[in-house]
């Protein structure tokens, strides 16, 4: 025995310095609660399929899908799906911009960030919907009014995270604007262009979203020919949707952005709709969201305060409470569903798994999941399964695990293994799960909050989450109680995001890169010498 | 001794387009104990590569870098070593619910690097020291015949490493070591070879070298 041999261990058996402070919860912890709670939610979740054949229909989308209709489809909804996304895009991140300067100081600004963006782009313009009509004022500030608040926040995250050793050499004196200028906008930029590209990329999808509201954009003739069941119309729309998405780098250029903004400006559709919107901005603002029984009335009677409570009473009992435990529920099985599915799907995209074959077509199978929005797959599967959780559970993770997986195919292939690592089945338990499982809780739990805002939106297409009951508000023109629905919603989405951060930090995996558009970062990987005995 | 181990002829190999090994010629018989040497950036751990590539199927290695999986538990960073020759399913249930016979197995070998009450611990929250001997019990657990490894004690101290080494030539009769320390390469091979610039600039038994004739190796390069 070898202790015999080494003293300095033999000399305390408590030379073995072994750190005792275990860390709070371990990753392993961590996943069974959430899939714990999970299970727990697919007990309380309607799961049946009410369709009559689900399989017959699913033969029909696909048939239509493998027969694109190329010529069916509608040129000006693909000029306004790309003019609604980048003034909606620019004119979010231009303000994002301006709002980053100072997020990091300015707690008002954080919390008016953290509110734009806890409101996803539908809510806001059902919303917009009331003062502006259907028309292009809503799909732009609707897509904008987010983006200000989610573009805010990173920016502000990259300025953070930059080098200062040019800003700590300016000459004393440098104006404020100079020294940002010189010594931070040159190291920034390369990820703001980044960032905001994939924005653009968002953007597009949203564009598809705000088309089931009635939007002309594509997704209007998606839903359309979806609902018609006209499949080869709807798959072309899809091509056509993809190809856009996937040239994005060839028409979104330094030289093109003037043209492709002033060209966007141009080509917006006419108005729909409200005409007077001075008068329906200042009737929806005075009057339209304020809560009925306060119209008019004398705050300090204590008989509004009671007819207030009244009228809120029933909102939070029958529709809030209830809501909100749908989305939770849904949420919860969602974003576990998406981590099983991206733990399956990455091997796709990683090298030592796929092969120099098979991970192009993973690639593209997961690029393509991952461009569809999930608004429009959870449509998809509500026509083939008839109305329950169901098809919100599987658009919401196939569409999120497409996203996680993708990424976690590139890091597993910066992984140094060593030159006698085992393969298959093994390399994957052993060494790369283990190895990418803090990374992979990061991705997840940022996707988190997404995924609860998602699960409210859903209800719009029938499952009784928060959606369900804002959008029966605002089709009875309740739109004092859409309100209070739509910050309930708000409320759950800044509190799941304050929840994920602090698991994040107290699993030490805040400092992992969670934003989809980074380039993976190399790391300090060991070369792996291709040695060729001659 | 008995037949040819390892058998390197005229082998080279290249980085990038960059020559790091040529016109190497070695055999290592079985039971022979080999101490390659020479300065950082002489080829070592690529002539290391290129044995490994030559009979992985008969060697235990250890690599350079610990290559342990940080988040797993110095068990299973041991139980690897064998991860090939045992049934896919009982792998995975290893992952979850170790077996008994592969637990007091493992625990025995981590017992031989003075690691057994580390059996529990995360591999991430060891020293440097304390992985590179887990690194070296994965080995020793592989069991295979040849053990090849790549400076396996540079994280201990003289005393420490000797045991290691001492250990590790027990239970394996055919050694190549890369090593730094002069000393601990007399004491414990039989056979010294030294590298510069790629190639083999020596090749002889220990017996008749000592410190002072290995040192012309170390000298900074005119």
């Amino acid at each position: 025995m070898i202790a015999g041999r080494a003293p300095a261990e033999r000399a305390s058996p408590r030379a073995l310095a072994l750190p005792k402070r275990r860390p709070a919860p371990g990753y392993a912890a961590v996943s069974r609660w959430f899939v714990a709670l999970a299970l727990a939610a697919l007990l309380a979740a309607d799961l049946h399929v009410s369709s009559l054949n689900p399989w017959g229909e699913l033969g029909r989308l696909l048939a239509g899908l493998a027969r694109p209709d190329l010529l069916s489809v509608a040129g000006w909804s693909i000029v306004y799906t790309v003019a609604f996304a980048v003034l909606g895009v620019g004119l979010g991140a231009g303000a994002g911009f301006l709002l980053a300067i100072p997020f990091a100081r300015s707690r008002l600004v954080r919390v008016l960030c953290a509110a734009l963006r806890a409101v996803h782009e539908l809510f806001w313009a059902l919303l917009l919907m009331q003062v502006f009509g259907l028309s292009a004022t809503t799909g732009i500030l609707a897509i904008a009014l987010p983006y200000a608040g989610i573009c805010a926040k990173v920016y502000s995250e990259i300025i953070e995270e930059a080098d200062l050793s040019a800003l700590r050499v300016l000459p004393a004196g440098t104006g404020a604007v100079s020294a940002f200028a010189y010594a931070r906008l040159p190291d920034v930029a390369a990820a703001f262009r980044h960032y905001t590209l994939y924005r653009l990329e968002c953007g597009m999808r949203s564009t598809l979203v705000l088309g089931f509201i009635g939007l002309p954009t594509m997704g209007f003739y998606l839903e359309s020919a979806f609902r018609q069941g006209r499949y080869a119309e709807a798959g072309a729309l899809l091509l056509v949707f993809y190809a856009l998405i996937g040239t994005r780098r060839l028409w979104v250029r330094a030289k093109t952005l003037p043209l492709l903004v002033l060209g966007s400006a141009l080509a917006l559709p006419p108005m729909i709709g409200a005409t007077d919107i001075g008068a329906s901005l200042s009737r929806f603002l005075g009057h339209d969201i304020f809560p009925g029984p306060l119209r008019g009335a004398p705050l300090s009677d204590p008989e509004t305060c009671a007819r207030t409570w009244a009228w809120l009473r029933p909102i939070l009992t029958d529709q809030v409470l209830p809501g909100a435990a749908n989305t939770l529920i849904l949420a919860q099985i969602a974003l576990v569903a998406t981590g099983l599915g991206a733990l399956m799907l990455f091997p796709l995209v990683s090298r030592r798994f796929a092969g120099p074959l098979g991970r192009p077509l993973g690639r593209v199978l997961l690029v393509a999941v991952r461009s569809t929005p999930e608004y429009m797959l959870a449509y998809v599967a509500l026509q083939l399964l008839g109305p329950s959780m169901l098809p919100a559970i599987l658009a919401l993770s196939i569409h999120n695990a497409g996203i996680i997986g993708f990424l976690m195919g590139r890091h597993a292939d910066l992984i140094p293994y060593r030159p006698d690592a085992p393969r298959g089945l093994n390399l994957y338990a052993y060494e790369t799960v283990p190895r990418l499982y803090g990374q992979f809780l990061a991705y997840l739990l940022y996707r988190w909050e997404i995924i609860l805002r998602e699960s409210a939106i859903l209800g719009i297409l029938g499952v009784a989450t928060l959606g369900y009951y804002v959008d029966a508000a605002i089709s009875e023109l309740r739109l004092d109680t859409a309100v209070v629905l739509i910050g309930a919603t708000a409320l759950m989405a800044v509190t799941v995001d304050a929840l994920s951060r602090l698991l994040r930090r107290s699993l030490r995996i805040n400092t992992l890169p969670t934003r989809l558009a980074e380039p993976v970062r190399h790391s300090a990987a060991v070369p792996d010498p291709r040695q060729r005995p001659a | 001794m008995s037949g040819p181990a390892i058998t390197l002829a005229n082998a080279s190999a290249a980085y990038d387009g960059r020559t790091v090994l040529r016109g190497i010629d070695l055999t290592i018989r079985t039971g022979e104990r080999v101490a390659l040497m020479g300065r950082s950036g002489a080829g070592k751990s690529t002539l290391i590569g290129l044995i490994h590539g030559q009979a992985a199927e008969r060697i235990a290695l250890v690599p350079q870098a610990s290559a342990l999986v940080r988040t797993l538990s110095v068990f299973h960073n041991v139980y690897m070593g064998r991860l090939d020759r045992n049934p896919t399913l009982h792998n995975l249930r290893n992952l979850v619910w170790p077996a008994a016979a592969d637990w007091t197995e493992v625990g025995r070998v981590l017992g031989r690097v003075g690691l057994a009450d580390a059996i529990r611990a995360k591999a991430g929250a060891l020293s440097g020291g304390q992985q590179q001997r887990v690194s070296v019990a994965r080995a020793l657990y592989n069991g295979r015949p040849i053990l090849v490894a790549d400076e396996p004690v540079s994280a201990l101290d003289r005393a420490q490493g000797a045991a290691i080494l001492a250990e590790m030539a027990r239970t394996h009769e055919t050694l190549v070591l890369a090593l730094h320390d002069v000393a601990l390469a007399l004491a414990h091979a039989g056979r010294i070879v030294v590298l510069d610039e790629g190639r083999i600039v020596l090749d002889a038994p220990s017996r008749g070298l000592d410190a002072a004739a290995l040192a012309p190796f170390y000298e900074p390069a005119a």
